[in-house]
């Protein structure tokens, strides 16, 4: 088992640089999730834990001893690629057994845990075929199995659900985080979707661009994202965002947003002065963070007033039914907000609603640095 | 809105517009057909004719002119070879040898060029077509005086492998190219799954990449094979033992008769000359396709 460290990790092609000095510490055992948008470098990461690239600058341990000079058949990572990568030239035994033959294993050995691994991922009645003859989701578990046959001390996993369907993604999300917390192996698992991440892994490492934004457990990224990208990433459907600016009046504090303002308490007045640059803002506010009711409820006060839940009336511009919720969406000013209402609340379009802001749930963000300010 | 027989109209129209497009292609297509299979019938009606003819229906069915098989060979009465199988021998070597040493070659550098970046590779992609555009005759003189320093010059055997050096050299570039289109088309995740799962690089492109590249061997040794089994003007060139000639080397010879020449043999010999050839091609077609399209995609 091992402690995997990433010490000012840097990758560049020529120009480009795809990953920019990181720091990441992942524990033995840990499933850790490297989340980011479509070349943000959290493949171009693994691959480097994989030693199949070489690090521009910095350097990758395992267990305090650093692996940078190891070629990556000395590595004991098992991976499992975005497109499986399975041998189409073997059947499914010959590439399940391939690790075991390189390591010159007997070949009853080899027999007895191909067969264990198989019988374990159920694909024990697949193993003469050749992976041509195989669906999308027993070529997965092929390559998760190619992947364990060799007891390795590391999990690498290259977005492996993304080329299967939305039904088998999220039977396969629940098998795999069970594997993982059976078999107890430190796991780095890639993935663009939040979702997945967010209920797979112990802990969410958000890449952009290269860059760490923010490393911590699902929760804390969801209650207290470091930036605006990190605030907007997580969750579905993602944070409205409001420009505004902190303005005094008659010795109170407000959040001008445009349309309307926000009384705020002093004591985050002065947080926001402290951490600010300037005076431009963001309002960050989660869609299921906001009420939505046909009148003014009694604990609100409308926007303005001193309350902890402010409202305001707006207009409603589209309704996105789910069944489960219904997501609301209406136009403050120039910008779209979204909220998320349970079903039992009907309204209609062109309906005006109160939309109740929570002051605890807001997120307030630099709008220069875009780093968060409470 | 068109009726019914509007609609009936316009797929006869249809239907005879097609059926005159296809009758004009294949016309116009039959025309090289025509001088090809000419030759080719003359050439089969000869090779088992007992006088000389000039129609495609042979006269006096006979297989004496096959009786190089078994005996010398004669070129206007006196025995000129003594016998036919050193030259398929000779042939042979020629051809296998610059298909294996191309392979090897290729197979490698195709590989290289492939996966790798080092200094200078563009321009080396780049030239493959310069240098694949010069005739290799230009290089006959220059490789001559090179053999002859290096004493590999009217020695028999060794001039031969020299010979299929020389072949391997002058087309090794475009087949290289050839191949490097083909490993283009393995994807980088195979590999990595390879070196991951314990393969040395070497190991992942003998097991892993190789194997998926078979097509293009395939084609590559066929194109080699056949290059190599026709080859003249080397040979003609550079070996000077007569126990060394190719197939080609003594057709040439046996054509260069003056007074009395014998069709019969000739068009025999020509026929079993020209048959490997000609089951390598019908045979392999599909490889061939495929591969002239990845080498442009390349």
């Amino acid at each position: 088992m091992v402690r995997v460290k990433l010490e000012h990790l840097t990758k560049r092609f020529g120009k480009v640089v795809a990953v920019n000095d990181l720091n990441l510490e992942i524990k033995d055992g840990e499933f850790m999730a490297l989340l980011g948008p479509s070349g943000c470098g959290k493949t171009t990461t693994m691959l480097m834990i994989a030693g199949i690239y070489k690090p521009t600058k910095g350097h990758v341990y395992f267990n305090d001893v650093c692996v940078d000079d190891l070629p990556p058949k000395d590595r004991n990572v098992g991976m499992v690629f975005q497109s499986y990568a399975l041998y189409p030239h073997m059947k499914v035994f010959d590439n399940i057994a391939f690790p075991l033959k390189l390591k010159k294993l007997p070949k009853d050995e080899i027999r007895e845990k191909v067969k264990k691994v198989a019988d374990f991922l159920e694909i024990g009645h697949l193993l003469d075929r050749k992976p041509a003859q195989l669906s999308g989701g027993q070529m997965q578990r092929v390559a998760l199995a190619r992947a364990l046959v060799k007891e390795p001390d590391i999990f690498l996993m290259d977005e492996p659900l993304s080329n299967l369907d939305a039904k088998l993604r999220v039977v396969m999300r629940a098998e795999i985080k069970r594997l993982q917390k059976r078999l107890g192996i430190t796991t780095i698992y890639v993935t663009h979707d939040q979702v997945e991440a967010m209920t797979m892994a112990d802990r969410i490492a958000v890449l952009r661009e290269g860059i760490l934004q923010q490393c911590a457990v699902p929760d804390e990224l969801y209650l207290k994202p470091r930036n605006m990208f990190v605030g907007g990433f997580i969750g579905s459907p993602p944070m409205n965002f409001l420009d505004c600016s902190l303005v005094e009046e008659n010795h109170e504090h407000y959040l001008d947003l445009g349309v309307f303002k926000l009384w705020i308490p002093p004591d985050i007045a002065d947080l926001i002065m402290k951490n600010a640059s300037g005076s431009e803002l963001v309002f960050g506010i989660r869609p299921e963070d906001l009420k939505v009711t046909l009148t003014l409820p009694p604990e609100a006060k409308e926007a303005g007033q001193k309350s902890k839940i402010q409202a305001i009336r707006s207009e409603i511009y589209v309704l996105e039914p789910l069944g489960k919720d219904v997501i609301i969406n209406t136009k403050l000013g120039d910008t779209l907000v979204k909220v998320v209402a349970p079903p039992t609340i009907r309204p209609s379009v062109g309906e005006t609603i109160w939309l109740n802001f929570d002051l605890d749930k807001m997120h307030v963000f630099d709008k220069k640095t875009e780093l968060a300010v409470i | 809105m068109r009726t019914a027989e509007g609609y009936r109209k316009l797929i006869w129209k249809a239907k005879i517009r097609w059926l005159i497009g296809n009758i004009i292609v294949y016309s116009i297509v039959c025309i090289p057909l025509v001088p090809i299979i000419l030759m080719y019938g003359w050439l089969i009606a000869q090779a088992f004719s007992g006088v000389c003819i000039s129609s495609l229906i042979p006269q006096k069915l006979t297989l004496d002119n096959f009786y190089f098989l078994t005996g010398p060979i004669y070129w206007g009465g006196t025995p000129l070879y003594k016998s036919y199988w050193p030259l398929v021998r000779n042939t042979l070597l020629l051809a296998l040898g610059t298909t294996g040493l191309v392979v090897a070659i290729t197979s490698l550098a195709g590989y290289a060029i492939s996966r790798f970046e080092f200094k200078g590779r563009d321009p080396l992609l780049k030239s493959v077509v310069v240098v694949h555009s010069i005739p290799g005759v230009l290089f006959l003189i220059a490789l001559m005086y090179v053999l002859n320093t290096i004493g590999l010059y009217g020695k028999g055997f060794l001039t031969l492998l020299s010979v299929i050096i020389i072949k391997a050299g002058l087309e090794s570039p475009m087949y290289t190219w050839m191949l490097k289109g083909f490993f283009d088309s393995v994807p980088w995740e195979l590999e990595w799954a390879a070196l991951v799962d314990g393969c040395s690089r070497f190991a992942a492109w003998r097991k892993v990449v190789m194997p998926l590249i078979f097509p293009g061997i395939a084609a590559v040794s066929i194109f080699a094979f056949l290059s190599g089994w026709g080859e003249y003007l080397l040979v003609l060139t550079y070996i000077t033992d007569r126990k060394w000639y190719t197939l080609s080397l003594a057709l040439s010879e046996l054509t260069y008769q003056f007074k009395h020449v014998d069709y019969g043999m000739l068009a025999a010999f020509s026929l079993l000359y020209l048959l490997p050839a000609m089951v390598f091609f019908l045979l392999t077609q599909k490889y061939l396709m495929t591969m002239r399209i990845v080498a442009y995609k390349g």
